[in-house]
C-alpha cells in the first residue's frame, strides 16, 4: 500500500516536471488569416499542422485569428505562414500566389485585401 | 434528525456574499468559441476577457445586472442578468449598414447523439431529465430509448436497466468519471441519486473508453452532477404521488470566496401508505424513507489552471415489505406473515483535482480518489441476507498531444479496492479485490472524414490475473451529416452474484452454487467481448430536419456466471459452458414536427441467447421486441411531453401451472407529463405513469403460501403497481 502511494506520487511528479519545457519549444503565436467558412478553417489549420513542430493551430472564423503553439527550435512563423499563403490563403505577411487563390474552393474565396467584392462573393466585415 | 438537518440547511444559506459570474462567448455561432472578447459590468469598470476558448468568470455584486459583451467586428450585446449564474452568449457579425440586432431562434434539442465524436454517445440535458419528473436516476431513462427499464420484481418496487439486452452489471456507470453502482449497490444503487441533482447524462454505446476501467462490457452511463460554481443557488422540489410517495429536494449554493463555491443538497423521500391495488395481499410498493445528502466544494483558479472538487455524501434508506399485514415487531422470524426489511447506509466521499497548464491549453494533468462504504442489513421472509461493501478508487491521468493537437493521448494509473462482506442466510463469506493497472488513449482526428480512438489498459488483479484490455472506436463521416461509427473491445469483471440478483432471495427457490465458502463461490470472472455498427444521417425534408440512425451490436461472452431459473423451485449460479450472447437491433427517428414538437421513435428488437444446462434458450423476461414513442413540447409557459412503450411478448421460465414456461403478453404503457412554466421561478408540474393502468395478472406465485418452495416474486415482466398520479413543485433562484 505505502509503496503503491509512492509509485503513485513521483509518477505525478514526474509527469509534471516532464510538462515544465522551455519557452523556445512552446511559441505561442496569433496571426491573422483570411478565410471565410468552417471549409477554410479545416484547411487553414491543416496547412499549419503540416509544418513540423506547429503543436496547437486553431483558427477563428469570426475574427481571423490563428493561434499557435509550435517548437521554436524546428520551425518559425515564416515557415508556417509561408504554407498557409501556398494553399491560397493571405497572411499577415505572405501573399498567395493568384494561382493559389484562384484554386481554391467557391466558399473560401475571399475577398483580397484591397480588392472590391465581387457581385456574389461571401464577405466578412 | 430532520430539524438539525434543515438547521445545518438554513445556516448554510447565510454565507453567500457575492457569486461569481460565468459563461462562453461564441462568434457567428455555438462552433467558434470567441476569444478575447470583452465582458463587463456596465457603468462599472468591472469586467474581463474571454480565453482561448470563449470562457470567463467574474465577481457579480447583487448591483451588478447589465452586462455587456463586445467584440471588434460584431455587434455588442447588453444583456439584463438577473439570477442566473451562468450564460452562453453568441454574438452577432454586424451585417453591413443594418445594425438592428438580429435574432435567431434556435432550440437546442434535449438530448442529442453527435455526428462528430468518435463513440456513439447520446449527451442528455437537464432539460431531458425533467421529462420524467420523477424521482432519481433509475427513472430517467424512461423517455430514452437507448436504455430499458424493467421491472426488477414484485416487492420492492426498484426498477432495473439494460442496455443491448443485457441487464444493468453488464454496464459501467460512473458518477463525474468515479466509477459507482457497483458491487453491493447493484440493485438499489440508481434509486439512491435524486434526478435533481444531476446535470446531464452521457450515455455510450458499445466498449467505451479504457480511462474508467475495464469493467463495462455493453456501455458507459455517466451522470455529471450540478457544479457548485455553476448551479442555482436556492432550488426547491416539492413532489407527491396520490399513491402515498412524497419527495422533497433542496439545493443550497453559497460563494466562500471568489475561487471557491459549496453545495448542499438535502433530498429526502418517503412512502407511508400501504397499497395493494391488485388484491394479492402482498404490498405493491415497500413502505419506505430516504435521506439522502450531498455536500461538495469546487475549487477554480481559472488563471493558474487549478479545478478541485471534494464530496461528501450521506444515505440512510429504509424499505418494508411483503405481506399487507407485516409488522415487524410480531412477525419478523415467523411464518405467520411474510416480509422483509432493508436497512442501507451509505457514505462515501471523493476528490479530483485537476491542473490545465496555462501555457498549454491541450496538456492537462488529473488525480481523482474515492472512497465509499456501503452497508445493507436485510431478510427476505426467513432468509437474511447482510453486505458491506468498501471500495477505494485512484486514477491519476495525463493528458497531452503527440507532435501536434491532431494526435492526442490520454495515459495514467489507476488502483482499485474493494472489501465485500456478505452473510446469505447463515453463511458468511467475504472477499477482497485488488487491482492495480495502466492505460493509454490515443486520439486521432484527421479533421475530415476519419476520427479514432485506441484504447489499451494492463491491469493485475487479484481473482482475474494479469490481462490487457484492448478497445477500439472509429468514426467516418461521408458528409457533414452522415457518419458510420465502429467499436469493439473486451471487458472483464468479478460477479457479485448474490448482490446483482438479490431478487431470488424473494422466492423459495433454493440456491444452488459451486462453492459458497470459497472467495467468488468457485465462480469464474466473467469476460466479454463487444462489437458495434452504428450509422447517423441527418435529413432535411423541406422545414422538417430528420435523423435517422440504426445501430447493430452484439456481446460476446467467454465467461460468464449463468444465473438460471429454468428449473421450478432452483435458482443455480454456474460457469458457463458453451455459447452466451446478445444481439441488438436499434433503429431511431429523431425529428421536429411543426417547429414545436420533438418527436422520437425507436424500434429495437434483441436475441439474447444462453447455453443453460438443459438447452440453449432465450433469456427469460427480455423481450424480442420493443418500440417507443416519445412526443416532447417546449414553449415559453408550458412544457408537456408524452411516451409509450410497448413491450413484447417475453419468455417466462418453468412455474407450477405452466410447467415448461409460456410467453407473456405484450403490452404497452403510456406516460405523459405537464409542466406550467411561471416567470416568477416557480414551476408546477403534474403528470401520470402507466396512464392505461397496465398489471401483471399474479405477479408473485403461490403468495398464499410464502414459505413455500414455489413462492416467487421474480417473475416480474409488466408493472405490477397500476396508474399512477402525481403533482410537483419547483422553484429556482
Amino acid at each position: 500500500m505505502k509503496k503503491s502511494i509512492f509509485i503513485l506520487t513521483s509518477v505525478c511528479f514526474s509527469l509534471l516536471s516532464y510538462a515544465q519545457e522551455s519557452s523556445s519549444k512552446n511559441e505561442k503565436e496569433s496571426i491573422e488569416v483570411l478565410g471565410n467558412c468552417n471549409m477554410c478553417k479545416k484547411r487553414i489549420e491543416k496547412a499549419a499542422f503540416s509544418v513540423e513542430g506547429v503543436k496547437y493551430a486553431t483558427w477563428d472564423n469570426s475574427s481571423g485569428q490563428l493561434s499557435l503553439i509550435y517548437n521554436g527550435l524546428k520551425t518559425d512563423i515564416d515557415t508556417i505562414e509561408k504554407q498557409i499563403a501556398a494553399i491560397g490563403h493571405d497572411t499577415e505577411h505572405h501573399i498567395s500566389t493568384d494561382i493559389a487563390y484562384d484554386g481554391l474552393p467557391a466558399c473560401c474565396q475571399y475577398v483580397r485585401k484591397g480588392q472590391e467584392p465581387k457581385p456574389g462573393q461571401i464577405t466578412k466585415h | 434528525m430532520l430539524y438539525r438537518l434543515l438547521f445545518f440547511f438554513f445556516s448554510f444559506c447565510f454565507v453567500q456574499a457575492q457569486d461569481v459570474f460565468s459563461g462562453t462567448v461564441f462568434g457567428y455561432d455555438k462552433s467558434n468559441p470567441l476569444p478575447g472578447a470583452n465582458v463587463y459590468w456596465l457603468a462599472t469598470n468591472k469586467g474581463t476577457v474571454t480565453d482561448i476558448d470563449g470562457k470567463f468568470s467574474m465577481q457579480k455584486l447583487p448591483s451588478d445586472s447589465q452586462l455587456v459583451i463586445s467584440y471588434v467586428g460584431f455587434t455588442s450585446d447588453t444583456l439584463s442578468i438577473q439570477n442566473s449564474k451562468t450564460i452562453i452568449h453568441i454574438l452577432k457579425r454586424v451585417e453591413g449598414a443594418n445594425l438592428d440586432e438580429v435574432v435567431v431562434s434556435e432550440r437546442k434539442k434535449t438530448s442529442q447523439l453527435s455526428f462528430l465524436s468518435t463513440q456513439s454517445v447520446l449527451n442528455i440535458s437537464s432539460d431531458e431529465l425533467l421529462k420524467a419528473a420523477c424521482c432519481n436516476l433509475s427513472e430517467s431513462f424512461e423517455t430514452n430509448p437507448a436504455i430499458d427499464v424493467n421491472f426488477d420484481n414484485a416487492l420492492t418496487g426498484v426498477k432495473q436497466v439494460k442496455m443491448m439486452g443485457l441487464p444493468s452489471p453488464y454496464l459501467l456507470f460512473t458518477e463525474e468519471n468515479i466509477p459507482t453502482i457497483r458491487g453491493a449497490s447493484q440493485v438499489y444503487g440508481l434509486s439512491f441519486i435524486p434526478g435533481t441533482w444531476i446535470e446531464s447524462l452521457q450515455i455510450t454505446k458499445g466498449a467505451g473508453s479504457v480511462i474508467n476501467g475495464y469493467e463495462s462490457m455493453t456501455g458507459q452511463i455517466n451522470s455529471e452532477l450540478k457544479k457548485p460554481l455553476t448551479s442555482e443557488r436556492l432550488f426547491l422540489n416539492l413532489f407527491r404521488s396520490f399513491e402515498g410517495r412524497n419527495e422533497l429536494n433542496v439545493h443550497n449554493k453559497a460563494n466562500l470566496s471568489n475561487k471557491l463555491s459549496a453545495n448542499l443538497f438535502v433530498h429526502y423521500n418517503e412512502r407511508t401508505e400501504r397499497v395493494d391495488k391488485n388484491d394479492d395481499k402482498f404490498l405493491d410498493m415497500p413502505l419506505s424513507d430516504q435521506v439522502n445528502i450531498l455536500t461538495r466544494f469546487q475549487y477554480l483558479d481559472a488563471e493558474k489552471g487549478w479545478v478541485s472538487f471534494f464530496n461528501v455524501r450521506m444515505l440512510h434508506d429504509n424499505k418494508l415489505f411483503g405481506q399487507t399485514n407485516f409488522i415487524p415487531k410480531t412477525h419478523k422470524n415467523t411464518t405467520a406473515v411474510w416480509g422483509s426489511e432493508m436497512l442501507t447506509k451509505r457514505y462515501e466521499t471523493s476528490l479530483k483535482l485537476g491542473y490545465v497548464f496555462p501555457e498549454l491549453p491541450y496538456q492537462s494533468f488529473g488525480f481523482q480518489l474515492a472512497y465509499s462504504d456501503h452497508d445493507q442489513q436485510s431478510y427476505y421472509g426467513l432468509r437474511a441476507y447482510d453486505i458491506r461493501h468498501k471500495s477505494m478508487f485512484s486514477n491519476v491521468i495525463f493528458n497531452s498531444i503527440l507532435s501536434n493537437t491532431l494526435h492526442k493521448f490520454k495515459t495514467g494509473l489507476q488502483f482499485a479496492y474493494d472489501q465485500y462482506d456478505e452473510t446469505v442466510e447463515v453463511q458468511l463469506t467475504n472477499r477482497i479485490d485488488r487491482s492495480v493497472g495502466a492505460f493509454f488513449e490515443y486520439s486521432y482526428d484527421s479533421l475530415e472524414r476519419l476520427r479514432m480512438v485506441l484504447g489499451l489498459r494492463f491491469d493485475h488483479h487479484n481473482h482475474i490475473g494479469s490481462f490487457v484490455t484492448p478497445r477500439v472506436h472509429l468514426r467516418y463521416a461521408f458528409t457533414d451529416t452522415s457518419s458510420l461509427r465502429f467499436s469493439m473491445g473486451s471487458g472483464r469483471r468479478v460477479a457479485t452474484v448474490f448482490a446483482e440478483n438479490q431478487k431470488l432471495f424473494g422466492s423459495g427457490r433454493t440456491i444452488l452454487i459451486p462453492a459458497l465458502q470459497s472467495h467468488h463461490y468457485g465462480l469464474l470472472p466473467e469476460r466479454a467481448w463487444n462489437y458495434g455498427v452504428s450509422y447517423l444521417k441527418g435529413f432535411q425534408i423541406g422545414s422538417i430536419p430528420l435523423n435517422v440512425n440504426l445501430d447493430l451490436f452484439r456481446t460476446s461472452f467467454v465467461n460468464q456466471v449463468v444465473v438460471d431459473w429454468e428449473t421450478l423451485g432452483q435458482v443455480s449460479f454456474y460457469n458457463l459452458d458453451g455459447d452466451s450472447y446478445a444481439n441488438s437491433l436499434q433503429l431511431g427517428l429523431d425529428t421536429r414536427l411543426f417547429r414545436l414538437i420533438d418527436a422520437r421513435f425507436s424500434y429495437k428488437f434483441y436475441d439474447v441467447q444462453v447455453d443453460y444446462v438443459a438447452a440453449k434458450k432465450q433469456k427469460p423476461l427480455q423481450p424480442k421486441q420493443r418500440y417507443f414513442l416519445n412526443l416532447g413540447y417546449v414553449g415559453d409557459y408550458w412544457r408537456a411531453d408524452a411516451t409509450y412503450h410497448y413491450t413484447g411478448s417475453q419468455r417466462i421460465p418453468a412455474t407450477i401451472q405452466h410447467p415448461s414456461g409460456f410467453e407473456s403478453n405484450a403490452f404497452g404503457l403510456m406516460n405523459a407529463q405537464i409542466t406550467y412554466i411561471s416567470k416568477r421561478n416557480f414551476e408546477i408540474y403534474m403528470g401520470g405513469e402507466n396512464l392505461t393502468n397496465y398489471k401483471q395478472v399474479q405477479p408473485i406465485l403461490s403468495g398464499d403460501q410464502p414459505f413455500s418452495s414455489s413462492f416467487d416474486s421474480s417473475l416480474v415482466y409488466a408493472p405490477v403497481f397500476g396508474r399512477m398520479t402525481y403533482l410537483g413543485l419547483r422553484y429556482n433562484l
